[in-house]
């Protein structure tokens, strides 16, 4: 990025005969090919099972129809699991930022020495499986979990709090998962940020939490976007948490969606919710990065 | 009576001394310039006095009352930052209304003194702009704004021209240094530029290593420069080692002129290349000393001349009025009057 393209290097040549540089093109046509086979078919593929109707005997019909989305959009359980699911996802990024930010400026105000450690366990909770991670919330969280055996051996309650199977279990056990990805975002904008910012405002009068509020995260605003943005989309679509923490009596959009395929064998509906949620989650992540960048604009430049 | 006074404030990092025992004071209204190298400590001086570094011992007192151990946000100081560190997401305007809003003045009368800020530093008409859209000059102008809008006891400026090209630089020196005298504020600029160092301040605190050389006017610390540090930092001279003795100095055989009869032993003989004059070789009573010109520089206002003298190799600058009185390779005799030269002590610490 920081290397300037040298004059008569073979781009400059190409361009500055008014040629087009084809080059870029096949360096990246791997990639595209791959994300070609691998995301675009499939989706194509899953949009146009969503629009072809079940058949109680099984199987799929050959009329294709509007019937799947009209029975999501009439039925009040569709309606429960998507607003579980949304609710959800915006809690754990919210509660991402609020711990994230701070978790990031503190990071980037370590020694050299500190930082490295630091980010080893901040990346830590990445380098072990999701399944692994989450089996290891279900042991603290059980009702002969971990916590509740410390807290009743303590005296501190006479029976077990019930967090698995709970929203709040949940939406602990993904914060975890996913506060990396905010925390890594969110490193990436403070390193832009100058330090003599804050000096500069505290100069003028501010304490410690208006030079935070008022000063860093205002800066800090793109990183918030983009870490915000994949917390919500990994959240809303994540499948192994709410599968163990949140178990089949809480359900999710993805657990509704694994269910649809693999229990009820109704493809067609399981393709549909697909489409629902790929649709909303693209839907609100365009929509908060349009808001957010017009917004701040001044920092995006 | 001094309105903002260090005392022996000393700042270590480790085994080293960053600053070192520096006491000075600055009267009220008056425009101090930190001067010296990259690493002399400058900065960690200024950083000391907005409270940003805190001293490892020593005390600031700020009107008599001891700030050492006060928060920066507590101070009330003006700062103006190298980068100036303005809040890129807010307006121009906003920038300069943080200070007052910080101090809760009410909506109405922070407009008006952001207003007037900003006529003061000549942006009037930027308040609705933001930070990227101005130029270095403008940004500097809004900073300056800022710090001066909360009516500082103290305005401190860390290198506030280092960004601009030169020409810019000499324009924002001369309107700062009649601002200062407009509102007539105590302040204190740190820089590197013995040039801007001259043109600002009315006095110059030269730093070495994390100590004082020298605190002095302008005009005082370049005509008697108090050591072969503070003679070759603030402009240039020729400095020669040898001894004093009698109303005479010796270096390396040679008798030079020199008005300090007093003084006698090992000392430095320091005199200004402008104050030196070529004399006629041919005349063999004339001049202090020979030499062959080896180069000369045509410098605008000014000629320079190296020449190889016994005593070593010499400067000399003659201001341009018309040709060069001597060209590469001519013998020639030079002389200059026994007060130019200055004679000080063999430093010590040097």
């Amino acid at each position: 990025m920081s290397t300037t393209p040298q004059i008569g290097s073979p781009t400059q040549a190409a361009l500055a005969e008014g040629g087009r540089n084809w080059l870029p093109y096949w360096l990246s046509a791997p990639g595209m090919l791959v994300m070609l086979a691998f995301v675009a078919l499939p989706l194509v593929l899953t949009l146009s099972l969503s629009l072809y109707p079940f058949q109680s005997a099984g199987g799929v019909g050959d009329q294709m129809t509007w019937a799947n989305y009209a029975d999501i959009a009439t039925d009040s359980y569709f309606h429960v699991i998507f607003a579980r699911t949304f609710g959800m996802a915006i809690v754990v990024t919210l509660i991402c930022i609020v711990i994230g930010v701070p978790e990031a400026y503190v990071l980037s105000r370590l020694s050299a020495r500190w930082r490295a450690v630091s980010m080893v366990v901040v990346l830590g909770p990445l380098l072990i499986s999701v399944v692994v991670r989450t089996l290891g919330w279900a042991v603290l969280l059980g009702n002969e979990g971990v916590i509740n055996k410390v807290l009743m051996t303590g005296g501190l309650i006479d029976e077990p709090i019930k967090m698995m199977f709970t929203f709040t279990g949940v939406v602990v056990a993904l914060v975890h998962v996913l506060i990396p990805f905010m925390v890594l975002a969110v490193w990436a904008s403070l390193q832009k940020l100058d330090p003599a910012t804050e000096q500069a405002a505290e100069s003028l009068g501010a304490g410690l939490f208006t030079v935070m509020r008022r000063i860093v995260f205002p800066q800090v605003i793109p990183g918030v976007l983009s870490g915000g943005l994949i917390v919500f989309a990994l959240s809303a679509s994540a499948f192994a948490t709410p599968a163990i923490i949140g178990g089949r009596r809480l359900k999710v959009v993805p657990t509704t969606i694994y269910d649809e395929f693999l229990g009820n064998l109704n493809w067609p509906l399981g393709a549909a919710l697909a489409v629902v949620l790929v649709v909303i989650v693209l839907g609100v992540s365009l929509g908060a990065n349009w808001l957010i960048e017009r917004k701040y604009k001044q920092v995006f430049q | 009576m001094s309105f903002l006074e260090l005392r022996a404030v000393t700042k270590r990092y480790g085994d080293l001394d960053v600053v070192s025992n520096c006491s000075l004071s600055v009267a009220k209204g008056e425009f101090l310039c930190l001067l010296g190298p990259s690493g002399c400590g400058k900065t960690t001086t200024l950083q000391m006095v907005a409270g940003f570094v805190s001293p490892t011992s020593g005390s600031i007192l700020l009107d008599g009352k001891d700030i050492t151990a006060i928060k920066p946000n507590q101070r009330g100081l003006g700062i103006v930052f190298q980068s100036y560190a303005l809040f890129p997401h807010m307006s121009v305007g906003d920038n300069v209304a943080f200070g007052l809003e910080m101090r809760s003045v009410a909506a109405g009368e922070r407009r008006k003194r952001v207003a007037e800020a900003l006529e003061l530093v000549h942006l009037g008409a930027m308040a609705k702009r933001f930070p990227r859209e101005l130029s270095g000059g403008q940004r500097q102008r809004v900073a300056l704004a800022r710090a001066l809008v909360i009516q500082p006891p103290v305005l401190l400026l860390d290198e506030p021209m280092g960004a601009l090209d030169a020409k810019l630089r000499e324009e924002m020196q001369i309107e700062l240094r009649a601002l200062q005298h407009r509102i007539g504020i105590t302040t204190i600029m740190v820089t590197h530029d013995q040039a801007e160092a001259m043109t600002l301040a009315d006095r110059v605190v030269l730093m070495n290593k994390g100590r004082i050389e020298q605190i002095d006017r302008p005009f005082e610390m370049y005509e008697q420069p108090n050591g072969r540090f503070s003679s070759t930092f603030l402009g240039k001279a020729n400095v020669f080692e040898g001894r004093a003795m009698r109303g005479l100095f010796e270096v390396k055989g040679h008798q030079l002129p020199c008005c300090t009869a007093a003084m006698s032993g090992d000392a430095d003989y320091i005199v200004r290349p402008e104050k030196i004059e070529f004399a006629d070789p041919n005349l063999d009573s004339v001049g202090l000393v020979r030499g062959e010109v080896s180069a000369r520089a045509f410098l605008g206002n000014h000629w320079l001349f190296q020449i190889n003298t016994p005593l070593g190799i010499m400067q000399l600058t003659h201001a341009n009025t018309g040709l060069p009185k001597a060209a590469e390779g001519d013998i020639v005799a030079l002389t200059w009057a026994a007060e130019h030269a200055r004679i000080v002590p063999r430093d010590a610490t040097q």
